[in-house]
């Protein structure tokens, strides 16, 4: 592998249990600075508890361990002070619900103007005017009038670029978009997703978004990890990982989706459901509801593991040579 | 807004003229004043006299009719004990009464507030736990068993305090502990169960993933939401001023308006009872009122109607 | 628009109409919102109709209307023909045995205090149907026909999956034999890799049974997958309708195209996304003429003042749409002909 600039976020077997059940088995991940990184999984994977974890927010319950760096910089276990800096100001967040995700008895203004203060040092009118330009930034029409305004005036959609502009308030590096369109319509989910990408282009702010959503994944990332019961069982560029899904899982998504133009067939649904976190198999946790288990699946977890160049997969019947086999000639 | 304010000052005077009404129908049902206050074994023609002086000969609907057109007048009537005004007896009992009630509202919310928010913020803390069992203790002894134990480890055990009467204001730390303990309970397990609610919300993760400090966080974002719910409760005890000392001032003997309504009712001194219910009314529908007023300020979604509910 | 082969019709719309008063805030007058503003469909046996929607379309409320869940102000819901008796009488309990309703969320659908087999075996016994001794088995076979087993008929709601529990409630639609299902987004609440299941499952069901489905769902692509054919509703109307993939590969109305456009693939990027500018309408504040005009990327001068009908396209759909309909006219007009 060709040496790499030192990752924005590196986060190394991090693992998050409520009240000893697990719900995260030690996550590797990173994430490089101006990247799209999209973690994609069915409810209960853990993918919103990965970054929630990271930025300690999580109720304090939760039993967070392994390492979480921004730039080599420790920060589970860090200081609240330490914390209150990076949480806005390098690494913001957005959430599912806009309207929820709003204090409903303060201002919009106020509530950006308080991300301006805390992490640029603004105060006054330079919160007003800078927090109306980024209003205008994200797209909100009237923006001077919607300052004043209150959550519940606005709709969905538009609460949603508030938050995006309470995100940017800070000049993040890093961009935590969890299911940031899952509550909006699909017409105001292409105007979010547009926006993101935008803003990402300009700014040259890393992503990273988290969906259940295959096609929004698809459309917005350029790398994606895919998660299930806790642990991340593949990861590779975007556009490679929806042409040859290397994971069973990963597969058994892509053709449980009804695909909206081609020959109608009948749909190729992933058998049985998800594991309890709390009954977990003893091997591979896809192995119950996969087609290609062996009796060797339930022996051990299967490490993620090098399949082919940028490509890793945690599964022990995927051949490393399975993969690159379309990329070397020298086979054909 | 008017409209609101119409409406809202029209509910009320309704609610008060069905108390007041409720009042008076049970009252002329439950016992002959003539008899109690005469005493039984008065001459009949001193009874007819009383009645016939009183009105209440005449037919309910027409005492009724009295009644109200005299309240329309600012008309109270009289004690039937002895014919001074009854509004004038009330109004002379109102400071003994709040003496009382207002050191203990001081007291409910200064040890309320504060525990259910301590509490809510250290969730199942050992401070937290206490908190909340005395706050179950706290409203589910009764007042006046409440009164009666102060009053035997106090007064009789410990001879520290008066047991009754009014005559210092040591006399009123007994009733006045009697009477914050128990809502100070209740407020405590209220302001906690508001807060963590609050607290449990997505807005408040927001918060706190934008980089608010911890403490500004429970300031600036979570208590004015957790103060919505809070004030329904304040109001009622704010209502219950000068009504919610009646157990308590019997317990004590403490001369206030309580006590003033126990003996009235005994005697049926039909004017006095209802005197005291109309004001009584009067103050928890206003503060009803008052309540409903600062909800409209305190939740921008119920003040504006500028964009709700499209969905 | 069926034609004279056309099957069976179950359920009929005829022009309906349905109006909220609605209050804006608590100091507001209230205003009427027209949720639905002249629906006309059908369903047939045996076959699917996809009613299409963003929030605020009204495709929940034409539900409700289809059901008799609600009256409609105007225009007529027909179930075989015949109007829709009124509700609570005897008859529209006879008839609301004969369609069924599914909703989002099945944890809510269903009775968290008793165990699933006996919700299954309620509806036989409150339209007395069978024997009531066999009808545990009964309720016990309709489990099974949806893929639950036996013995998951003794759990209770929370103790089984949001797939497992959307089966239970389907068995228990399935419990009176109706002809017709109204889906109001029946897999939305579920993940993907059980999306699939249901989706199957609702599919075979409807082969086996010849059940007329009413799906309604904001997922092209699930609607695409279960429907015949697709209504697509904008404030309150349907303003394009037509065969399923027709409709969805060669959408005429520009709002259809959008929610297309808007339906991101994994792993293809080849359709130019479209994206409409502006909030999701409000139904208290309809613009004028077309109602879609204000994000329109096609609106004419025409588009804002005069109201675009429902009309046949020459492949058949049905669009509201004034483009669509020139561009329609102009290519089958007579001087383009003589040209050619």
């Amino acid at each position: 592998m060709i040496a790499q600039p030192q990752p924005l976020v590196t986060i190394r077997n991090l693992a998050v249990s409520f009240d000893g059940v697990r719900a995260l088995h030690g996550i590797d991940l990173s994430v490089a600075r101006g990247e799209a990184l999209g973690l994609v999984g069915e409810s209960g994977c853990g993918k919103s508890v990965t970054w929630l974890a990271a930025l300690g927010l999580l109720p304090k319950k939760a039993k967070v361990t392994g390492s979480v760096q921004l730039e080599g910089r420790e920060l589970l276990g860090a200081a609240p002070v330490v914390l209150d800096d990076v949480r806005g100001g390098r690494i913001a967040m957005i959430f599912q619900d806009p309207a929820s995700a709003l204090n409903p008895v303060l201002r919009l203004g106020k509530q950006v103007g308080e991300a301006l203060a805390l992490h640029r040092g603004l105060s006054g009118s330079a919160i007003k005017a800078e927090a109306r330009r980024l209003f205008d930034l994200v797209g909100i029409p009237d923006a001077a009038r919607r300052l004043d305004a209150f959550p519940h005036e606005l709709s969905g959609g538009q609460n949603q670029r508030v938050m995006i502009a309470m995100a940017l308030a800070g000049n993040p590096d890093l961009l935590v978009a969890d299911e940031p369109t899952t509550a909006l319509d699909a017409t105001i989910q292409a105007q979010i997703l547009e926006l993101l990408t935008l803003i990402r282009r300009e700014t040259g702010m890393a992503l990273v978004l988290i969906s259940h959503d295959l096609g929004v994944i698809s459309q917005t990332c350029e790398r994606v990890c895919v998660m299930y019961a806790g642990r991340i069982i593949e990861t590779a560029p975007a556009d490679l990982l929806f042409e040859r899904p290397l994971h069973p899982y990963t597969q058994g998504l892509i053709s449980a989706l009804p695909p909206l133009d081609g020959v109608r067939r009948r749909l190729s649904p992933i058998e049985g459901n998800v594991p309890e976190p709390w009954n977990l198999p003893a091997g591979c946790s896809f192995a119950p509801r996969c087609p290609r288990a062996v009796a060797a699946c339930d022996e051990g977890i299967p490490p993620l593991a090098d399949k082919a160049p940028q490509r890793r997969a945690a599964c022990i019947r995927v051949a490393p040579a399975e993969a690159p086999a379309q990329r070397e000639p020298v086979f054909a | 807004m008017l409209r609101f304010l119409l409406i809202r000052f029209g509910r009320a005077a309704l609610t008060v003229a069905l108390v007041v009404t409720f009042a008076f129908i049970v009252l002329r049902l439950s016992g002959d004043p003539a008899l109690i206050i005469m005493s039984v074994d008065a001459p009949p023609e001193a009874i007819a006299a009383f009645r016939k002086a009183w009105g209440l000969d005449d037919p309910i609907w027409l005492q009724y009719l009295h009644y109200f057109t005299a309240i329309g007048q600012g008309e109270l009537g009289q004690s039937m004990r002895d014919g001074r005004p009854a509004l004038q007896l009330v109004l002379e009992r109102i400071p003994a009464t709040l003496a009382l009630t207002l050191p203990a509202l001081a007291m409910k919310l200064g040890i309320g507030i504060p525990a259910g928010i301590y509490a809510a913020l250290h969730r199942d803390s050992l401070i937290d736990r206490a908190v909340m069992v005395t706050a179950v203790a706290g409203f589910t002894v009764p007042s006046f068993v409440l009164g009666l134990v102060l009053v035997l480890v106090f007064s009789v055990q410990l001879g520290w305090l008066p047991s009754g009467g009014q005559e210092s204001w040591r006399h009123a730390i007994l009733p006045v502990l009697t009477l914050g303990i128990g809502g100070a309970a209740v407020l405590a397990r209220f302001t906690r169960s508001a807060m963590l609610e609050v607290l449990g919300q997505p807005y408040i993760r927001t918060a706190s993933a934008k980089g608010v400090p911890w403490a500004r966080v429970v300031r600036g974002h979570a208590l004015p939401n957790a103060a919505i719910p809070t004030v329904t409760i304040v109001g009622f005890m704010v209502g219950s001023l000068i009504a919610g000392a009646v157990v308590v001032e019997s317990v004590f003997s403490w001369p206030g308006v309580g006590r003033l309504l126990v003996v009235a009712v005994a005697n049926r001194d039909l004017a006095v009872v209802q005197c005291i219910l109309l004001l009584v009314a009067v103050t928890m529908v206003s503060s009803n009122l008052i309540v409903d007023l600062l909800y409209g300020v305190m939740d921008p979604r119920l003040r504006s109607g500028a964009k709700a509910g499209a969905h | 628009m069926t034609g004279p082969m056309s099957p069976e019709t179950l359920l009929a719309l005829r022009d309906v109409c349905r109006s909220y008063s609605m209050r804006r805030g608590l100091l507001g007058r209230p205003t009427a919102v027209h949720a639905v503003d002249g629906v006309s469909l059908t369903v047939e046996k045996g076959r699917t109709l996809g009613l299409v929607g963003e929030s605020g379309s009204g495709k929940s409320t034409t539900g409700r209307l289809a059901l008799g869940l609600e009256p409609p102000d105007r225009g007529a819901v027909l179930f075989k023909g015949e109007p829709l008796p009124k509700d609570g009488t005897q008859e529209w309990r006879a008839m609301r045995a004969r369609m069924q309703m599914i909703y989002q969320d099945p944890l809510g659908a269903l009775d968290r205090r008793l165990p699933i087999l006996e919700q299954v075996r309620e509806p036989l016994d409150v339209h007395g149907i069978g024997e009531a001794k066999a009808r545990d088995e009964k309720a016990l076979a309709l489990l099974q026909s949806v893929g639950l087993r036996a013995d998951q008929g003794s759990r209770y709601p929370h103790e089984l999956s949001g797939g497992q529990r959307q089966r239970a409630v389907i068995a228990r639609a399935l419990a009176t034999g109706p002809d017709l299902l109204v889906c109001d987004e029946p897999v939305s609440a579920l993940d993907v890799s059980i999306q699939a299941q249901v989706v199957n499952l609702l599919v075979d069901l409807q082969e086996e049974l010849g059940l007329g489905l009413l799906f309604i769902s904001h997922d092209l692509k699930v609607v695409r997958q279960v429907s015949h054919r697709v209504a697509v509703m904008y404030l309150g109307r349907i303003v394009e309708e037509g065969e399923a993939d027709l409709l969805l590969h060669a959408p005429a109305h520009p709002y259809t195209e959008a929610l297309v456009s808007a339906s991101p693939e994994p792993g293809r990027r080849a359709r130019p996304r479209i994206v409409l500018q502006g909030d999701p309408p409000n139904p208290a504040a309809r613009p004028s003429g077309c109602a879609f005009h204000p994000r329109c990327h096609a609106a004419r001068e025409r588009c804002k003042v005069e109201t675009p009908a429902l009309l046949p396209l020459p492949d058949g759909r049905l669009t509201a749409c004034h483009v669509a309909h020139d561009q329609a006219n102009f290519l089958t007009s007579p001087l383009l002909k003589a040209a050619s």
